[in-house]
């Protein structure tokens, strides 16, 4: 058990820096297991001053990769099929 | 119901009016945050600390205050290796300003309206959403029925516990029961292990009742007891947690 | 936010400066866990270790294998991008030119892939020439999973991002593939001492 590994809830003021709505509550499907869920429920890994990882409860697949540097955002989102706030 | 109109979330400056120890290890932090438009229970704010060379630190900590309360409180849990918890509860006085932003997070949020009866599942400062669920309920006058179970290691540190005494004495659709994992005082006749299926079994509303569950506190303990309830028959969907990690900070 | 606004009495983890150390790093007494997912949890029966990709002959040995390679001590200092540093870190491993031994390749770049889905991408040179091992053991002993263990990349030159945990293998390629970090805003080379951190540095 990773004790490093938070929830989505950890990660949500570091994407709502770049998502203009609530991401917590915002549904995804995964693309690699096609699970759907909130986004509050997945699990993240800050990993701290590098950058945020959110993954998939199910497979573990990256959903969303987040970094910010050099006063910059990057989003990488190739992990989710979608994401919905509705 | 508080409208949550998207908008980016900015670092504001707040002022600490006051301090108030709750725990040995423990302080409420009252403040003042100009133009705050308000939360739902169970949301947090990120913390950013800036040393004068221009180091940043930053965590998150959960609100504790009602969103009916007048003033944001935030209740810290002093970390012994911590970097920003230890100078919340050390340094931090009267008068100085705290950058913040928030609030933070509607998945693990509760307010009258989304109903009960209400299953709270606390760990060590876990509590803290889960006092603010609690403390609006009050404030707003609702009669949800509600159990809160409460993790500490001690007697010495159940954060709230008066205010929850008073509360369960004047209240009978609330109820708090505290299970104690180091130490136990003289004739404790409580629990006294870590939360497992059995304590749960034995505590949980029936998955008939339809009740909404928030579990707060070290990630193995919500995930423990997430595992448990689902395994138990709750909607996984009426299950949210909320994992602070081994360690805060 | 004003500028220029600080915490009244905030000083932060004590961050040691020392002349020896690159650009904007500091020294750390513990040994930082930073992860970017689950730990790995790969059994020394399931592991291997392959060199694939554009070679005449992939490689490929299993523990007991890897173990009859010859291996080297390595005492060296290793600084991570998030700024902290250690000095003196002692490792065992085998040297990549000795899985490397043989290989004949047009290629230019490795990318190393790891248990879950971690990579990174160097140039073939930063690998050779004496400048990375495959570690697993630290201190005089295995290297623990949060370390990255049961083996993972040390390249001690080079931001320690680079030292991919939980490595499972290196393939050659001809093109340089951005990894895990390289595709959010990290250099693609990484040199602490020219402060290679992000893109543009």
């Amino acid at each position: 058990m990773d004790e490093l590994r938070l929830d989505g809830n950890a990660a949500a003021g570091t994407l709502g820096e770049v998502f203009s709505f609530e991401v917590t509550t915002a549904e995804y499907a995964c693309e690699r297991c096609g699970r759907t869920d909130r986004l509050g429920g997945a699990m993240v890994y800050e990993v701290r001053e590098l950058g945020t990882i959110v993954r998939c409860p199910s497979c573990d697949n990256a959903l969303i990769r987040l970094a910010h540097n050099r006063g910059r955002y990057l989003v990488d989102l190739r992990g989710t099929r979608y994401l919905t706030t509705g | 119901m508080v409208a949550v109109r998207p908008r980016r979330l900015a670092w504001r400056l707040a002022e600490v009016v006051k301090v108030v120890p709750e725990t040995p290890r423990t302080k409420s932090l009252v403040l003042e945050v100009t133009s705050w438009e308000g939360h739902k229970a169970g949301q947090h704010v990120d913390v950013r600390l800036t040393a004068e060379d221009g180091y940043q630190a930053q965590r998150s900590y959960s609100i504790a205050s009602a969103p009916e309360d007048e003033r944001l409180v935030l209740t810290v849990d002093r970390l012994e290796d911590g970097e920003v918890s230890p100078y919340l509860t050390d340094v931090l006085m009267k008068g100085d300003k705290l950058e913040l932003r928030g609030p933070i997070g509607g998945y693990f949020a509760w307010e009258e309206g989304d109903g009960g009866p209400l299953f709270l599942v606390a760990g060590g400062s876990g509590v803290v959403p889960l006092m603010a669920m609690i403390r609006h309920r009050t404030a707003v006058g609702s009669d949800v029925p509600t159990r809160l179970l409460y993790s500490s290691r001690s007697y010495e540190e159940i954060i709230y516990r008066k205010e929850q005494e008073k509360l369960a004495a004047r209240d009978g659709s609330v109820e708090v029961i505290h299970t104690l994992t180091r130490s136990r005082p003289e004739g404790w006749s409580g629990y006294h292990r870590r939360i497992d299926a059995e304590m749960l079994a034995e505590l949980a509303w029936s998955p008939d009742e339809n009740p909404l569950a928030f579990v707060c506190g070290p990630t193995p303990l919500v995930e423990a007891v997430g595992a448990a309830l689902v395994d138990l028959g709750h909607d996984p969907a009426q299950v949210k947690t909320e994992r602070f990690g081994a360690t805060g900070g | 936010m004003g500028e220029g606004f600080f915490s009244r009495g905030f000083r932060g983890r004590s961050r040691r400066q020392d002349t020896l150390l690159p650009p904007g790093q500091y020294l750390v007494d513990g040994f930082p866990v930073l992860s970017a997912g689950p730990t790995p949890r790969t059994s020394l029966e399931e592991w291997d270790f392959s060199v694939v990709g554009e070679i005449d002959e992939p490689k490929r040995w299993t523990w007991e294998e890897f173990q009859t390679l010859p291996s080297e001590e390595i005492t060296t200092d290793i600084h991570c991008v998030t700024k902290w540093s250690k000095l003196g870190t002692r490792w065992e491993g085998v040297s990549v030119d000795t899985l490397l031994e043989g290989v004949e390749t047009t290629a230019g770049y490795v990318t190393a892939f790891c248990d879950g889905d971690y990579t990174t991408n160097l140039p073939l040179e930063e690998v050779t020439g004496g400048k990375a091992w495959v570690a697993y053991a630290y201190d005089g002993a295995p290297l623990e999973p949060e370390h990255g263990g049961p083996a993972r990349l040390l390249v001690p030159h080079l931001y320690f991002w680079k030292s991919a945990k939980w490595v499972r293998g290196l393939q050659l390629t001809s093109y340089d593939i951005p990894g895990f970090w390289e595709s959010l805003g990290y250099h693609n080379y990484g040199d602490p001492w020219r402060e290679q951190r992000y893109w543009g540095d």
